[in-house]
C-alpha cells in the first residue's frame, strides 16, 4: 500500500481565552490511508472537531495557535503551506461534511446554485472535474457544472435530481439535505473526506442510510475518510479504524474490531461499559465518574489519570507514550499491560 | 445506540463578583466607552456647575454688553460674542444644565411610563396586553418629533411643558422592551418559586421580575440620553420650548442662523456642545450595551 | 401572497382611527386658542367667534370628530386655519418634496452604508474598522440641523458651490409635473439644466438627512455580516474551497442585507417624521416645514393630516420591506 494520505504528527493546538491559554490539542497522532474509514470518538470538547477543522486550516487563529506538530497531506505540511495552496486543496482534494443539515446550506440560494459554485471552484484548480473543454466559456462551464450537480444529487440518492436542483434548502427534508451536503463535498472528487457529526442526535434510520452511503463512496472511489462522532455504535458499524480521544490526546487507536473487542486504555473501557446492552438492567447505566479536565491548567502527565481507576503515582509524571499492544493497535497508557488481564472496569 | 453524556461544565456556577469583575474588565478594555464615560463626566460636571463657572455670569442672567457685539473669538471670548454682546461660551456652559436636565427628565419619565405599561401588559396578559400594546404601536406610528412639537406648542413655552411633550412620544420603545422581558421572566423558576410561597402579583412584579429586567432598561436609557438631548435641542431650534433669556443650545443655534456667514462663531459653540454631549452619551451607551446586554447588539 | 397584502391593508383602518383619535384629543383637549391666533392680534371677540363658527370649532369635540371622520372617508382632511386651503390639497402639494428628500437620503444611506458595513466587517478589529466605528457613532450623534448649518456655511456661503436652500428657483420654469419629484420630472422632460438645478438644491439637505441612517445601516450591516460569517454554511463554503471574494459578495452579503432591511424600513418612517429640522434649515417646501408652520400657529388640522399621512406611509413602507424580505429570503416567502 502506498504512503499515508494524511498523517498528523504530534499536533499541539492552544486557544487563547479570557482565563488563559487552553491546551486543546496535546499531541495528536493519526495516520489515514486510502480505503480506510477512521472514526474519531470522544466526549464533547475533547478536540475531535478541532482536529478535523485543522486539517483544512479552518480554525481561526488567533485565538488558535499551532504550537507544535505537523499535518502532512500527501507529504506536504498543511500548517506551513501558503494559504493560497490550502484554499486550492479545500473542496478539491479535501472534502468536508458538517453534518448538521439545518445550518450548513445557505437558506437563500437554490441547492443547484450552491453545488455549481463548489464544482466551479474545484474546476478552477483542476479542469478535469467538469466534463468540458478546459478553455470552455463561462456559460458552457456553468452548464457542465450543473450537469455534474444533477449527477451527484442522483448518485447520493435524491430522486428526480434534475428538478430538485431548483429547490431551496428548506424544501428538502433533513435526511435529503444531508445527502445534498454529501454531494457538495464529493462534487470536487476529493481524496480525503472529513465528516463531522452534529452535536444533536439524528433520526436513527436516516443516520443509518447516510452511513451506508458514505461506506459505498469509499468503496467506489478509494478515498480516505475521517468520521468525527461521539457515538461508538456508529463507529462499530461503519469504520475500519478508530481513534479514541480524551482531552486533546489520542489515547487509543487501531482497527475497529481490535479496539472494541479488546480495549487497551481505561478510558475506552469506560466508554464501552457506558453502552447499555440487552442484559443491563433498567437504570443501571454505567456512567463515568468525574468530569473532563480543565484544559487551561490540565492535570500533569496522563490527563485521564484523575478519573482513572488504575492510576498510579507515575501516571502524573509525563504524558504516557503510545505503545503497541497489537498489530496497528496503539494505546497511550502505562498500565496497558495490566489492563489486558483485568476484567472490564 | 449510546451517546457519551456531556459532563457538567466545571464553571456553570460563577460567583456574582466574578461576573462583575469580568464586566469591568470588558468595559475598561473598550477604550471607546472609557472615552465616552469621560465625556459624560465632563457634561455632568457642567450640568451642575456650568452656570457658576461661566466667565461672564452676568450674561447668563440676561445682561447685555452692546459695546462688544459680534466680537470674533479672542482670549477673553474664546467663542466670540453674540448679537447682544454676550459671551457665547458662558451661555453654552450655562445651557448644559437645561439641555442635559431636560434630556434626563425625558428619559426618566419616558422609561417610567413605558416600563409601567410594558410590565402591566406583559404580566397581566390577555385583553389588557392587547389594548396596551395596540396603543403602543399606534403611538410609534405617529412621528415623534411632530407629536412633541404639537404638544409643546399647545402647552405653551417652559421647561416642564417641553419635557412632558417629548416624554409623550418617548415611552413606546420602553413599553415594548419591558413587555418582552417580562413575558420571558414570567416563566423563570424564581418567579414560579415566589408564586409557590404565596407572594402577591404586585410583590412578584416589583420585587422579583422588574429587578431582573433592569439591565436592558438601563442600557436603553443610556443609549436614549443622547437622542433625548438632541430632541430637546431640536425643539429649541424650531422655536418651541424654553424661551430666552434662559440659555439653551438649540435656541442659541437657531438665533445664530440669522447672522451667518459673517458671525459664524455664534453657531460653533452651541453646535459643538450638542454634538460632544450626544457623542459622549452614545459612546457610553454603546459600551454599556456590549457589557450588560450582549445579545441585544444590533 | 395577495391575501397577505390584503390583510395588512385591512389592518390599516384601526391605525387610521387610532391616529385620528389620539391627534384629535391632543389638538382639542390641550390649552391654547388657535382661533384667536389665526384671527390675528387685532380681531374683536365677534370676529373670533365668527371664525370659530366658520370652521365648526364652536361645536362639541364629539361632533367635530364625527364631522372630521365623515370628511376623511371622502378624502377631506379639513381646512387649514392658516392657509385657508383644504389640508388635503396642501399635503398633496408638499408631499412630493418630502418624499424626494427622504428617498434621496435613503438612497445615499443604503448605497454607501451597506458596502461600508460589509467592508468593515471583513476588516474586523483592524484600524479602518475602529475608525469607522468611531465615525459612525459620531455621525449618529451629529444634530442634523447643525450639520445642515455647517454644510450651508461651507458650500453655500464660503465656497458658493451650492444654493443656500429652497427646492427650485422661482425665476426658472420647473419641468412639467409627472411624479412630483423634480429630479425625475426634469429627466423625463429631457431638460438636463433643470435636472442639474434640482440636484444641486437636493444635494445638501439629502446629505444632512442621510448621515445618521447611513451610520446606522453601516453598523447594522457590519453586525449582521459578522454574524453571518460565523454561520455554518459559510464554514462549509470555505471548507469546500469557494474563493473568498465569492463567499463574501455572494454567500454572506445577501443574507446580511436581508437582516439590515428591517432597519432600513424603520428608518424610512423615522426620516419622514424627521424631515422637519432639515426642511427648516434648508427652507425645503415639504411636509415638515408645513407642519412646523401649522404647529407654531396651533392650526391643528394640518398637523393631524400630516401625522396621518406620515403614519400611513410608515406602515406602507414596512409592508414593502416585508415583501422585499420575502424576495431576498425565500424561506419567509409564504408566511
Amino acid at each position: 500500500m502506498a504512503g499515508a494520505l494524511l498523517s498528523i504528527r504530534d499536533l499541539h493546538l492552544t486557544m487563547k481565552s479570557f482565563d488563559g491559554e487552553a491546551h486543546v490539542l496535546n499531541g495528536i497522532d493519526l495516520e489515514v490511508r486510502r480505503g480506510e474509514i477512521w472514526g474519531l470518538v470522544g466526549e464533547s470538547g475533547c478536540g475531535k472537531s478541532l482536529t478535523g477543522l485543522s486539517i483544512s486550516r479552518l480554525v481561526p487563529s488567533p485565538p488558535a495557535r499551532y504550537a507544535r506538530g505537523e499535518i502532512l497531506f500527501e507529504g506536504s505540511d498543511i500548517l506551513t503551506l501558503p494559504m493560497r495552496d490550502v484554499e486550492a486543496l479545500r473542496g478539491k482534494r479535501i472534502g468536508m461534511i458538517f453534518q448538521d443539515p439545518t445550518t450548513n446550506l445557505n437558506p437563500v440560494y437554490r441547492v443547484g446554485e450552491q453545488l455549481v459554485d463548489v464544482a466551479l471552484a474545484a474546476a478552477s484548480h483542476d479542469p478535469s472535474v467538469l466534463d468540458c473543454a478546459a478553455n470552455a466559456g463561462r456559460r458552457e462551464r456553468r452548464r457542465a457544472a450543473r450537469r455534474l450537480a444533477a449527477e451527484m444529487l442522483g448518485r447520493v440518492g435524491i430522486p428526480d435530481a434534475k428538478t430538485r436542483l431548483d429547490n431551496y434548502p428548506h424544501e428538502f427534508s433533513g435526511g435529503m439535505r444531508q445527502r445534498v451536503l454529501i454531494a457538495m463535498a464529493l462534487i470536487g472528487r476529493p481524496d480525503l473526506l472529513i465528516a463531522d457529526e452534529p452535536k444533536t442526535a439524528l433520526d436513527v434510520s436516516v443516520q443509518a442510510q447516510i452511513l451506508k452511503l458514505l461506506k459505498g463512496t469509499v468503496a467506489d472511489h478509494d478515498i480516505g475518510v475521517i468520521l468525527i462522532t461521539h457515538n461508538l455504535g456508529v463507529v462499530a458499524q461503519t469504520c475500519t479504524h478508530v481513534a479514541v480521544m480524551y482531552a486533546g490526546n489520542v489515547v487509543e487507536s487501531g482497527p475497529v474490531a481490535r479496539v472494541i473487542e479488546d480495549p487497551a486504555h481505561p478510558y475506552t473501557r469506560a466508554l464501552m461499559a457506558a453502552i447499555p446492552t440487552k442484559e443491563s438492567r433498567r437504570g443501571s447505566l454505567n456512567g463515568l465518574g468525574g468530569r473532563v479536565p480543565n484544559l487551561i491548567a490540565p492535570p500533569p502527565g496522563c490527563r485521564f489519570s484523575p478519573r482513572c481507576p488504575l492510576a498510579q503515582p507515575d501516571c502524573t509524571r509525563a504524558v504516557p507514550p503510545s505503545v503497541a499492544v497489537g498489530r496497528d493497535h496503539w494505546t497511550a497508557c502505562l498500565r496497558a499491560k495490566e489492563i489486558e488481564g483485568v476484567a472490564h472496569v | 445506540m449510546t451517546q457519551i453524556t456531556d459532563p457538567i461544565p466545571a464553571d456553570t456556577a460563577r460567583p456574582r463578583g466574578d461576573g462583575l469583575r469580568r464586566a469591568m474588565f470588558r468595559f475598561r478594555q473598550s477604550r471607546l466607552s472609557m472615552i465616552g464615560a469621560g465625556m459624560v463626566a465632563v457634561v455632568l460636571f457642567f450640568t451642575l456647575f456650568g452656570g457658576l463657572l461661566a466667565p461672564f455670569p452676568e450674561h447668563v442672567a440676561g445682561g447685555v454688553d452692546t459695546a462688544n457685539r459680534f466680537d470674533a473669538p479672542s482670549l477673553a471670548h474664546p467663542f466670540g460674542t453674540n448679537e447682544l454682546g454676550q459671551d457665547v461660551l458662558s451661555l453654552v456652559m450655562a445651557g448644559t444644565t437645561v439641555s442635559v436636565l431636560a434630556g434626563f427628565g425625558v428619559v426618566l419619565i419616558g422609561s417610567a411610563i413605558g416600563t409601567l405599561v410594558g410590565a402591566i401588559a406583559g404580566f397581566v396578559g390577555g385583553w389588557t396586553d392587547e389594548i396596551l400594546m395596540r396603543l403602543t404601536d399606534l403611538t410609534l406610528t405617529i412621528p415623534g418629533l411632530i407629536l412633541a412639537m404639537a404638544v409643546a406648542a399647545a402647552l405653551g413655552p417652559g421647561f416642564a411643558n417641553m419635557v412632558i411633550a417629548i416624554s409623550l412620544s418617548w415611552w413606546p420603545g420602553y413599553a415594548r422592551l419591558v413587555r418582552g422581558e417580562v413575558l420571558a421572566a414570567r416563566e423563570e423558576v424564581y418567579v414560579t418559586a415566589a408564586r409557590a410561597i404565596g407572594a402577591g402579583p404586585g410583590r412578584i412584579l416589583f420585587r422579583h421580575i422588574l429587578p431582573n429586567v433592569l439591565s436592558p432598561i438601563i442600557v436603553k436609557m443610556s443609549l436614549d440620553m443622547g437622542f433625548a438631548i438632541l430632541t430637546v435641542a431640536a425643539l429649541g431650534f424650531i422655536g418651541i420650548g424654553v424661551r430666552t433669556p434662559t440659555p439653551e443650545w438649540g435656541t442659541l443655534l437657531s438665533l445664530s442662523r440669522s447672522y451667518m456667514p459673517d458671525y459664524w462663531w455664534t453657531a460653533m459653540a452651541p453646535g459643538m456642545a450638542m454634538f460632544l454631549a450626544v457623542f459622549g452619551f452614545n459612546l457610553l451607551g454603546d459600551g454599556l450595551r456590549d457589557i450588560l446586554d450582549p445579545k441585544a447588539r444590533r | 401572497m395577495l391575501y397577505f397584502i390584503l390583510r395588512r391593508i385591512v389592518l390599516l383602518f384601526p391605525v387610521v382611527i387610532g391616529l385620528t383619535v389620539i391627534m384629535f384629543a391632543i389638538a382639542r383637549l390641550l390649552p391654547g386658542d388657535p382661533v384667536a391666533l389665526a384671527a390675528g392680534p387685532n380681531a374683536t371677540q365677534a370676529e373670533i367667534e365668527a371664525l370659530a363658527r366658520e370652521f365648526g370649532l364652536d361645536q362639541p369635540i364629539w361632533t367635530q370628530y364625527a364631522n372630521y371622520v365623515a370628511g376623511l372617508v371622502q378624502g377631506d382632511l379639513g381646512t387649514s386655519l392658516l392657509t385657508r386651503r383644504p389640508v388635503a390639497a396642501d399635503i398633496a402639494a408638499y408631499l412630493p418634496a418630502t418624499l424626494e428628500l427622504v428617498f434621496a437620503a435613503m438612497f445615499i444611506a443604503v448605497i454607501v452604508g451597506i458596502p461600508l458595513g460589509l467592508v468593515t466587517a471583513v476588516w474586523r478589529n483592524r484600524w479602518p474598522d475602529y475608525l469607522s466605528q468611531i465615525l459612525a457613532i459620531g455621525a449618529i450623534s451629529m444634530p442634523r440641523f447643525f450639520l445642515g448649518l455647517l454644510l450651508q456655511l461651507c458650500f453655500a456661503m464660503w465656497l458658493m458651490w451650492l444654493p443656500l436652500g429652497g427646492r427650485f428657483p422661482i425665476i426658472l420654469i420647473p419641468p412639467p409635473t409627472v411624479t412630483g419629484f423634480l429630479t425625475i420630472d426634469s429627466l423625463l422632460a429631457g431638460d438636463m439644466n433643470a435636472f442639474a438645478t434640482a440636484l444641486r438644491h437636493l444635494a445638501m439637505p439629502a446629505i444632512a438627512m442621510s448621515l445618521s441612517p447611513l451610520a446606522t445601516i453601516m453598523r447594522m450591516m457590519r453586525a449582521s455580516t459578522i454574524e453571518v460569517m460565523s454561520q455554518d454554511y459559510v464554514t462549509t463554503a470555505r471548507a469546500l474551497g469557494l474563493p473568498k471574494a465569492k463567499i463574501i459578495l455572494k454567500y454572506v452579503a445577501r443574507n446580511a442585507v436581508s437582516a439590515t432591511l428591517t432597519v432600513t424600513g424603520l428608518y424610512f418612517g423615522w426620516l419622514l417624521g424627521g424631515t422637519v429640522l432639515v426642511e427648516t434649515v434648508f427652507d425645503w417646501p415639504g411636509l415638515g416645514l408645513y407642519a412646523t408652520k401649522a404647529i407654531i400657529s396651533q392650526d391643528m388640522l394640518p398637523v393631524i393630516g400630516v401625522a396621518l399621512v406620515i403614519g400611513l406611509l410608515f406602515v406602507l413602507a414596512n409592508l414593502a420591506i416585508d415583501l422585499l424580505y420575502g424576495v431576498i429570503n425565500p424561506k419567509v416567502r409564504y408566511s
